[in-house]
């Protein structure tokens, strides 16, 4: 078949830049999934500090196509009627990397002390978590391209941020019924639910995927 | 050219503004409403496709119209286009819908009574029959290609990008199919009434291209409406496109196309002629609404969502609207007609003067009419059609069909063959073999047009008419028109 040159080249060329930055969330997820297992078994290390730059550079990777793919949405006023949820959504998304990398320094930076016995609680709950985030970026390439998947994958989505969030409670239970110094309860809390609250954004993210995809089939 | 001739032509131009004004943003209201085309490309894409519509096919619908009532002198038609054009203006201003097909078929009719003329029922009653056809039929369409192309889109899965694109180059090709439509359906109603006395003469763009009167009149109806659209439109396309009809692109899209569609069902005398040359049943040639072939369609969505979003008051405007517009448009152009003759000393019209002459009634014997019963009034003239079939009526009665051979067999038209007359053009056009038979005729007089034609086809066969079947209509329609030809051309001035 012949192919016709120009006519939608660009609308490819955007096609493809929102599959790169769809593609940035889930490398950005493996990378931290590894980066805090490598932290449990090894604690701050030379790896772990790679793992911390790698998620860096993805992300300020996924900032410039999200703002490419913005100002090409609104340079060439493309999807007028369905723009502002597009634009909510890539943003909300985005925040999934940003939320990822902002874990990683506090990693760097608080140097946390995770006792063994809850190394399989925190990497479990990072495992549940990132299955929602993965979840939900093909929920959002769904959105783009089989309207019709959405659903499967949104509930797929609220399945995990509900696994998360016992996995979390049943962690920090375990935290504060243990010898630890209080200050320690508190700083391993805190990076349980740091943690957590990616498994709660994706969730967010799910919501508004499926008011979008309403508007979008009516 | 004459400046009165340009001034007598102002009218229309008026009207072919204010169709382009308000019925471009049935074409692309929706897509620049909702912002999927820039107005720019929409108001270029529309001009540009309004003209060729125009010019190509607008002369199908104009017949009809012409059918109606031939408007005989400039001062009329300035007065219909300008009675036309003052309803449309007056009803917009009243936010009451209105239709320029609707008005111009009233200020014609008020022309008829003005100069005497008989309104030809059977077309009238064609012509009202399209205009509630005309919505009906774009809902028929319109659902049944909004399921499909939902169908359709459900199963292709684009890409919400390629959607988007693939989208917004379906409107701009609906809204040029729409355009062109609009262009050979309504340039009719424009410049309908100035195609008797259109002051422009054939020419020839080298050698390849002949450019008809009647063409470049249509032109400049439909630059007229081009301007229209770029000067008024883009506020009626924003208002059509954000708060009337608040549907999805694709939806806007099915619209456009049923709407498209119905205009040119109603205009395409390709068409006819294809479906007439394989004798099933022609679709005539009538200038309909664009607004309502729009709401119709709407209407026809609505109702495969079970109809309770429409506003059924809307329709009953529409149904008013029917009655109330060509009724203001005759009153309007009726009194100024009045004013046109005795305040301005215009000609409104030419008479058209009728007499039974003892050749008539010959024939009126070989018709099998009752020529005894008309004798009374042998060598009588009569100073309008509606004198003399009240004189009729009064010394007989006769069945409609046999009045109008009457009244087609007394109309005056006093012509008088000189084949010097004839262009180069149209000699070609009527053939070497019509064009001796004219020659031969060369020199005589004739009281009536039927004379001229039955003196030809005995001449020639090739003059002949054929018996009137659907398969033989196109046939017979290009004869009529080379036999206006002849009566236009060798006309006597008095």
């Amino acid at each position: 078949m012949a192919k016709s040159p120009g006519l939608f080249m660009k609308t490819r060329f955007l096609e493809n830049q929102i599959d790169e930055f769809l593609d940035c969330i889930n490398e950005a997820s493996l990378i931290f999934q590894h980066a805090v297992k490598i932290y449990l078994e090894d604690g701050y290390s030379e790896d772990f500090e790679a793992s911390t730059n790698q998620v860096n550079a993805v992300e300020t990777n996924g900032d410039k196509l999200r703002r490419n793919i913005e100002a090409q949405l609104y340079e060439q006023t493309l999807i007028p009627d369905l723009r502002g949820d597009v634009l909510k959504l890539l943003e909300d998304l985005d925040n999934l990397i940003n939320i990822m990398q902002a874990n990683c320094y506090r990693f760097a930076i608080e140097k946390p002390e995770i006792p063994t016995e809850y190394h399989k609680g925190f990497f479990r709950l990072t495992e549940t978590v990132i299955s929602s985030v993965d979840s939900v970026v093909m929920a959002a390439r769904a959105f783009f391209r089989n309207i019709e998947a959405v659903r499967d994958h949104n509930s797929k989505v609220l399945f995990y941020e509900t696994e998360a969030d016992k996995i979390s409670t049943k962690l920090k239970i375990q935290i504060f019924s243990s010898d630890l110094p209080k200050v320690e309860k508190v700083h391993l809390r805190y990076f349980t639910e740091r943690i957590d609250e990616l498994a709660n954004e994706a969730e967010d993210i799910a919501d508004s995927l499926a008011i979008h995809t309403i508007k979008r089939s009516v | 050219m004459d400046v009165v001739v340009l001034l007598f032509l102002t009218s229309g131009l008026f009207l072919g503004w204010s169709l382009g004004a308000n019925d471009a943003a049935n074409v692309f209201g929706t897509a620049v409403g909702t912002r999927m085309v820039s107005f720019a490309t929409a108001a270029t894409v529309c001009t540009i496709f309004v003209i060729l519509g125009a010019v190509i096919s607008g002369a199908g619908a104009a017949q009809t119209l012409g059918k109606l009532g031939s408007i005989n002198a400039l001062g009329g038609s300035f007065m219909a286009a300008l009675a036309a054009a003052l309803t449309v203006y007056g009803m917009t201003r009243l936010g009451l819908p209105v239709s320029t097909s609707q008005s111009i078929v009233g200020a014609i009719v008020g022309w008829n009574l003005f100069s005497g003329t008989i309104t030809d029922t059977g077309t009238l009653l064609k012509i009202l029959a399209t205009w509630v056809a005309c919505p009906v039929l774009a809902a028929a369409i319109a659902a049944p290609l909004y399921r499909l192309t939902r169908l359709v889109l459900g199963r292709a899965n684009f890409h919400l990008l390629r959607l988007d694109a693939y989208t917004r180059a379906a409107l701009i090709f609906a809204g040029a199919f729409g355009a062109y439509s609009l262009g050979a359906n309504n340039i009719a109603n424009v410049m309908g009434v100035f195609v008797p006395v259109s002051p422009f003469t054939e020419f020839e763009v080298a050698n390849l291209l002949t450019v008809t009167s009647v063409q470049q009149l249509f032109l400049v109806g439909a630059i007229a409406i081009g301007v229209g659209v770029f000067t008024y439109s883009k506020k009626v396309m924003l208002t059509v496109g954000g708060s009337l009809l608040p549907m999805s692109p694709v939806a806007a899209w099915v619209v456009v196309i049923a709407h498209s569609i119905v205009l040119f069902l109603f205009a395409s005398e390709g068409l006819e002629n294809l479906l007439a040359r394989n004798g099933l049943p022609t679709i005539p040639l009538v200038p309909v609404s664009s607004s309502q072939a729009v709401v119709g369609a709407v209407v026809g969505i609505g109702l495969l969502h079970g109809g309770k979003n429409i506003r059924w008051n809307v329709l009953g405007n529409i149904g008013a609207g029917w009655i109330a517009t060509p009724l203001l448009s005759a009153l309007v152009c009726f009194v100024g007609l009045f004013f046109l003759q005795n305040v301005f000393n215009q000609q409104a019209y030419s008479e058209v003067r009728y007499a039974l002459s003892s050749t008539v009634l010959e024939k009126a014997v070989v018709l099998g009419l009752p020529a005894e019963d008309l004798r009374d009034i042998e060598d009588r003239e009569f100073k309008s059609a509606v004198a003399f079939r009240s004189k009729l009526r009064e010394l007989t009665e006769l069945p409609d069909f046999q009045e109008k051979q009457v009244l087609k067999y007394s109309e005056i038209a006093r012509i008088k063959i000189d084949p010097g007359k004839l262009t180069a053009k149209d000699r070609k056009w009527l053939g070497p073999e019509r064009v001796k038979a004219v020659e031969r005729l060369s020199g005589k007089s004739f009281v009536y047009k039927w004379q001229v034609a039955e003196a030809l086809a005995r001449e020639s066969s090739q003059w002949s008419l054929l018996e009137e079947t659907t398969v033989n209509k196109v046939y017979n329609k290009r004869m009529t028109e080379r036999l206006s030809l002849i009566y236009r051309t060798f006309a006597e001035v008095r």
